[in-house]
């Protein structure tokens, strides 16, 4: 096999936001085959999407390449001019984007987007490509592949327009494909059947690949090769199976760990006299009109309930859209429930925040997905923690500043960082600055909402671990609201499964092993990527059950 | 199109006709608290109270206000403008023939600077950042920020004064001929182009620069698009309906906000005929005439809001 790709000591540099210049990749080399798919491994900010875009010739504005060369099918990139490269993208080398709903043009249909490559580069007559673009789509098991391309990016769902971006990549007959974190933004069901799609038509084709990824499981099913990038530096290449059974870096390491979470900690005593910590009965609520019997025009809950026992975590899983995160809100107070009840160590509370008792309000702290909406940029930290110690406790002056350095110690965090504000922190750091916010309540019960979601896989670890840590400290509770079932797993004895507002079955360990039993926990515990190669080829769902529910 | 895209073109209608009633009522309030009485000023110093009390009881003004409004507003739906208290001609007649001469001026300059500034604007959003778009920048500001009586006076002086190129007053010389039409127009649609130019560049600029950076675009670049292309393609759709509205906005100005330049210029406009209703007090002609302006400002707005809803492939395929 010849190369493809050379990539010889590739420097780029990016200005940021304050003017300053920093070398973002810092002298990569790497090469790929004729029809082999290599992944690029790497948390946010390692470049690895920046390497990538290089490879079409094409750095983002704010970035320039200041030295190294990449050499595609013989032909040196960087020497070439803009209109000559634009003759190679989406004829030789092509793109599939994170967000195939932002990179399809709202105003145009599908098939006239897709069949725009054909059209600018005049390789085919516009027909003959529409032709093609139905076979495409039939390979990448669309439905409606005849008609689909009349209908606009807004007309089709998520994974849909996914598998159309890549038929607009690969319309044109490229040797190489690019994939920027593809499945991402998709739920773990519709992930299986777009991996299956991609893998198909490239091992059909023959055509060499570019798999950006932070997601392992993923690259285990469908990349020959894996480089492992971080801080815009490759820290180990090799084959894939290689990379997972015998990584020799010690981030790769840490990354497998990451990837590799413990179980759950069996509570030590279970005392089934004591009264739950929280209990959700028949809860109904939604958006919209109030009907006759005060119900909500759009009801995102459709009568659901649940125990949490003190001292045990609950997870909630499901796919978006399910209502797990109205489920939180709704607990919370922040969108009153229409029907049902909530109660706490028995108490009654009020479906809305504002008619709750201090004490309830304290007991029952939220933690939001994103610290960055969640923190006040303009507060320090030492203001963000010392106003609910103000407000649950009425602490004041030296007490407070004592109480705020503990809070700093429980997460983790060196003390003089009170003085920051959260624009100066890291994500990691701002999440565990959230959880202190819950924690400086002294509350029972925590509601994180994907508190783990927007944060990478090591970062992601680490507060999964003090999680734990805090409950063994403090009795804690959590309500551990995930999409992602791995998480959940983690930190939870009990997980609730959710589809489509309703509670499908509440997983137990003492029954069944915790092992799902309904149709649709089966389908979404079974498409969780697993971290072995041959994971995908070797699954086997009912295609019946999952055309019946993944919601693609 | 679909019924909700026609609901939503009727609900914008719905919302003109009643600001329109809106500014009857605000245009036939102003002019009822004008100072002076017409009937004073068309009997003169030396009429008696009985003619002055005739005279009022025959035009209606010892009427109710609310009633002669009603009046008013029943005559205008039919089309009737009323008779002017000076003269005594129907004020439809009055203006018709100043209309014809202003959306002449008005059309000429829309043909002339809508697609210079749609060019403009659009050259300077992908060129952003070179010395093109700073020098349209600096032209756009310095335009917007010199009056226009300052711009009209100035071409006076060099055109017709020191030059001698041009005739200082409009419809003047002879208009049958192509060139004469040409001296005509040149000074007043020269001067309008400059201040409605400048308002459609750096709109057309911001909203096709907010569509170029929408991944959509740099999509398109990794197809292989041309520069030209993306923008045209991909980016202009996109950004109609800021653009439609910009274009709206600036016209609307051609009809009402002329006066100066009529003025100036001696252009038998329909602004100029409105200045001189205030000066004779000639009521009915000063409410056709504002009424006409708010109508065609309307008119502009409303086009522009169907136009961007009509051109959102979300409403349009919902």
């Amino acid at each position: 096999m010849s190369r493809l790709v050379e990539v010889r000591d590739l420097r780029i540099q990016a200005r940021t936001d304050a003017g300053r210049i920093v070398e973002i990749i810092r002298g990569v080399s790497f090469d790929i085959d004729e029809g082999e798919i290599v992944a690029l491994i790497g948390e946010s900010g390692s470049g690895k999407t920046t390497i990538a875009l290089d490879l079409m010739g094409y750095t983002r504005p704010g970035c320039r390449v200041t030295g190294g060369t990449v050499t595609l099918d013989g032909v040196e990139m960087g020497a070439l001019s803009e209109g000559e490269r634009a003759r190679m993208r989406g004829s030789l080398v092509s793109y599939v984007p994170q967000s195939a709903a932002a990179a399809f043009n709202p105003a145009h249909t599908i098939m006239d987007q897709v069949v725009e490559v054909v059209r600018i580069h005049g390789s085919m007559p516009v027909a003959e490509a529409r032709t093609k673009a139905v076979g495409l789509f039939r390979a990448l098991a669309l439905p409606n592949p005849e008609t689909i391309g009349e209908r606009y990016p807004h007309q089709v769902s998520g994974g849909q327009l996914q598998r159309l971006s890549a038929a607009m990549a690969l319309i044109g007959d490229p040797k190489l494909v690019i994939f920027d974190e593809p499945t991402t933004a998709l739920d773990v069901t519709t992930q299986v059947e777009v991996l299956r799609a991609f893998k198909a038509v490239m091992r059909k084709g023959g055509i060499a690949g570019v798999y950006v990824s932070h997601d392992l499981a993923v690259v285990a099913q469908i990349a020959d090769r894996i480089i492992v990038l971080r801080h815009g530096e490759i820290q180990e290449a090799g084959r894939t199976a290689d990379i997972l059974e015998r990584p020799q870096h010690p981030y790769t390491r840490q990354l497998l760990a990451a990837f590799r979470p413990g179980a759950a900690p069996r509570p030590a005593r279970l005392d089934q006299d004591e009264a739950p910590l929280l209990v959700v009965r028949d809860v109904v609520a939604g958006y919209g009109k109030r009907d006759a019997n005060g119900l909500p025009a759009l009801r995102i809950l459709k009568g659901v309930s649940l125990e949490l026992a003190r001292g045990r975590n609950l997870g909630i899983v499901g796919e978006s859209g399910c209502g797990k995160s109205t489920l939180a809100r709704v607990i919370a107070g922040i969108l009153p429930a229409a029907k049902g009840e909530i109660l706490l160590e028995g108490r009654p509370l009020a479906p809305d925040f504002r008619q709750r008792r201090p004490e309830d309000l304290r007991d029952l702290q939220i933690v939001f997905q994103s610290a960055d909406t969640a923190l006040n940029p303009h507060q320090s930290i030492g203001e963000i923690l010392g106003r609910p110690l103000a407000f649950y406790h009425g602490l004041g002056g030296r007490t407070r500043e004592a109480r705020i350095d503990q809070l700093l110690d429980m997460v983790r965090l060196p003390r003089p960082l009170r003085h920051r504000r959260p624009g100066e922190l890291s994500g990691g750091q701002k999440q565990r600055i959230n959880l202190a916010r819950a924690l400086a309540a002294d509350a029972k019960l925590i509601l994180c909402d994907e508190i783990t979601s927007a944060l990478d896989t090591v970062v992601a670890a680490a507060i999964i671990d003090l999680l734990k840590e805090l409950q063994r400290e403090l009795s804690l509770s959590y309500l551990f609201i995930s999409h992602d079932i791995e998480t959940v797993r983690a930190i939870c004895d009990e997980v609730v499964v959710m589809y489509k507002g309703e509670k499908v079955e509440q997983l137990r360990p003492d029954v069944n092993d915790g092992r799902p039993t309904q149709p649709y926990s089966r389908l979404l515990f079974s498409s969780v990527p697993q971290l072995r190669t041959g994971w995908l080829d070797g699954l086997a769902q009912d295609p019946e059950l999952t055309r019946a529910f993944a919601q693609r | 199109m679909n019924s909700l895209i026609l609901r939503m073109i009727a609900g914008r209608i719905v919302v003109t006709l009643m600001t329109l009633l809106i500014v009857a009522i605000v245009i036939f309030c102003a002019t009822t608290l004008l100072p002076g009485d017409v009937v004073q000023i068309l009997l003169g110093q030396s009429a008696t109270p009985e003619a002055v009390a005739g005279l009022r009881q025959a035009m209606h003004l010892d009427q109710p206000a609310a009633l002669r409004f009603l009046l008013w507003l029943k005559n205008l739906a039919t089309g009737d403008l009323g008779v002017s208290y000076v003269n005594g001609i129907p004020v439809a007649e009055l203006i018709g023939n100043r209309l014809a001469n202003s959306l002449k001026l008005a059309g000429v300059t829309a043909a002339l600077s809508v697609p210079v500034a749609l060019t403009l604007g659009i050259t300077a959003a992908i060129l952003r950042g070179t010395l093109v778009d700073r020098l349209v920048a600096v032209v756009t500001i310095a335009v917007i920020s010199v009056p226009e009586f300052m711009v009209a006076t100035l071409a006076v002086i060099v055109f017709a004064v020191t030059l001698g190129w041009l005739p200082a007053l409009s419809m003047t010389g002879d208009v049958t001929t192509l060139a004469g039409l040409i001296k005509a127009f040149a000074m007043p649609v020269i001067t309008l182009s400059f201040v409605i130019s400048a308002q459609m560049i750096r709109m057309t600029r911001a909203a096709v620069i907010e569509t170029l950076s929408a991944p959509y675009v740099e999509m398109a670049l990794l197809k292989g698009a041309s520069r030209r292309r993306m923008v045209l393609h991909h980016a202009l759709p996109n950004a109609l309906g800021p653009i439609v509205n910009a274009v709206a906005l600036s016209l609307s100005y051609l009809l009402g906000g002329v006066i100066i330049v009529e003025t100036i210029f001696n252009y038998p406009g329909i602004a100029k005929l409105m200045l001189d209703a205030v000066a004779t007090r000639d009521l009915p002609l000063i409410q056709g005439c504002a009424m006409i302006f708010c109508f065609a400002y309307l008119l502009l707005i409303t086009i522009a809001d169907i136009v961007t809803i009509v051109s959102n492939p979300r409403l349009r395929h919902a």
